[in-house]
């Protein structure tokens, strides 16, 4: 037994284990941190597979966003964990056998003599320059330029998405219309009272000792 | 190394996705971490054939499911929050308001 198989099957009995505690344990924190780690040994599988720049975009993305975005909604929300779960015995035999069957069925594929060849095709290193990631690059800019600009538009769109649906106005915190504050017009504020002008009386010393004297009235009152 | 080891990894992975679904019915944030399981798996298998057969577009696709599943997970979590703000519960059993 090589040193590679001992990474592969530590990884893998990681990766299985907890992913069988995130679908299994009733704290929903605990799921979503269970869900971290087998996250942490997918990329290690994902590494061993010659996909380092996969492998290190996964504990990126996923560990660093959004792990971060399932911990934070699973505190945020006020959930009441039921310390018994009714009916808990009764869907894991449905569940079990349907996990089994899913594992026959796929293994049967698998290891079936029809598809043989296929699978037994001898690995090739993909890597230019031992760069994993030159390769990727060169790539995703040439042949899949065009879906990589929607990549983009499909992230800007969820973006733009999760901040609207969740965005609310709570009725005690003042915010404005930009629609309302737009369609306001000089008239509706403004009212244009007809005045001659007196320039020469304004500009007398006369006005000014009563603003004053009103200025002083209004600080006593206060 | 039999890259036969990489694909009964992934499949079984999808199925202890599928099997989380089947349990955690009533809370809908175990049921998106059940799916996020059954995207890796998806991936993990995408990068072994990737691995296996040579070729580059197994890993560009995965790229792209990365995308994507990053979209979906923050618009689902943003919709659950939403949820639980007019509902006060995430319990499956309990969204019926539509009497389906």
């Amino acid at each position: 037994m090589d040193i590679q198989s001992i990474i592969y099957f530590m990884f893998a009995a990681v990766l299985l284990a907890s992913a069988i505690a995130v679908v299994t344990v009733p704290n929903p924190v605990h799921s979503a941190l269970f869900l971290i780690v087998s996250f942490f040994s997918a990329a290690g599988i994902w590494i061993m597979l010659q996909a380092e720049f996969l492998g290190i975009l996964l504990i990126l993305v996923y560990v660093g966003a959004v792990m971060v975005l399932f911990v934070f909604v699973v505190m945020m929300l006020n959930l009441d964990i039921p310390k018994k779960r009714e009916g808990f015995k009764k869907t894991l035999a449905l569940a079990v056998g349907l996990g089994t069957l899913i594992v026959v069925q796929m293994g049967s594929v698998i290891f079936s003599r029809l598809h043989r060849p296929s699978v037994a095709t001898a690995a090739t290193d993909l890597s230019i320059d031992g760069s994993n990631t030159r390769m990727i690059g060169k790539v995703l800019f040439t042949q899949y330029a065009l879906p990589f600009e929607l990549a983009a538009l499909i992230l800007l769109v969820a973006l733009v998405a999760a901040v609207a649906i969740t965005l609310r106005n709570r009725k005690e915190s003042k915010v404005q219309n930009p629609s309302k504050q737009a369609q306001t017009r000089a008239k509706d504020r403004l009212s244009m009272v007809n005045e001659p002008a007196d320039v020469a009386a304004r500009q007398t010393i006369s006005a000014i000792p009563t603003a004053t004297s009103n200025h002083t009235q209004n600080t006593q009152e206060l | 190394m039999p890259s036969s080891f990489y694909l009964i990894l992934g499949a079984a992975l999808f199925a202890i996705g599928v099997v989380g679904i089947v349990l955690n019915r009533k809370n809908m944030i175990v049921l998106l971490m059940s799916v996020e399981l059954m995207l890796l798996a998806v991936n993990t298998n995408f990068i072994a054939f990737s691995h296996m057969l040579g070729d580059t577009a197994g890993q560009i696709f995965v790229f792209f499911i990365l995308t994507v599943a990053a979209a979906e997970s923050a618009i689902g979590l943003a919709i659950l929050v939403v949820l639980f703000r007019t509902m006060d519960t995430v319990d499956m059993d309990k969204l019926d308001n539509l009497k389906g």
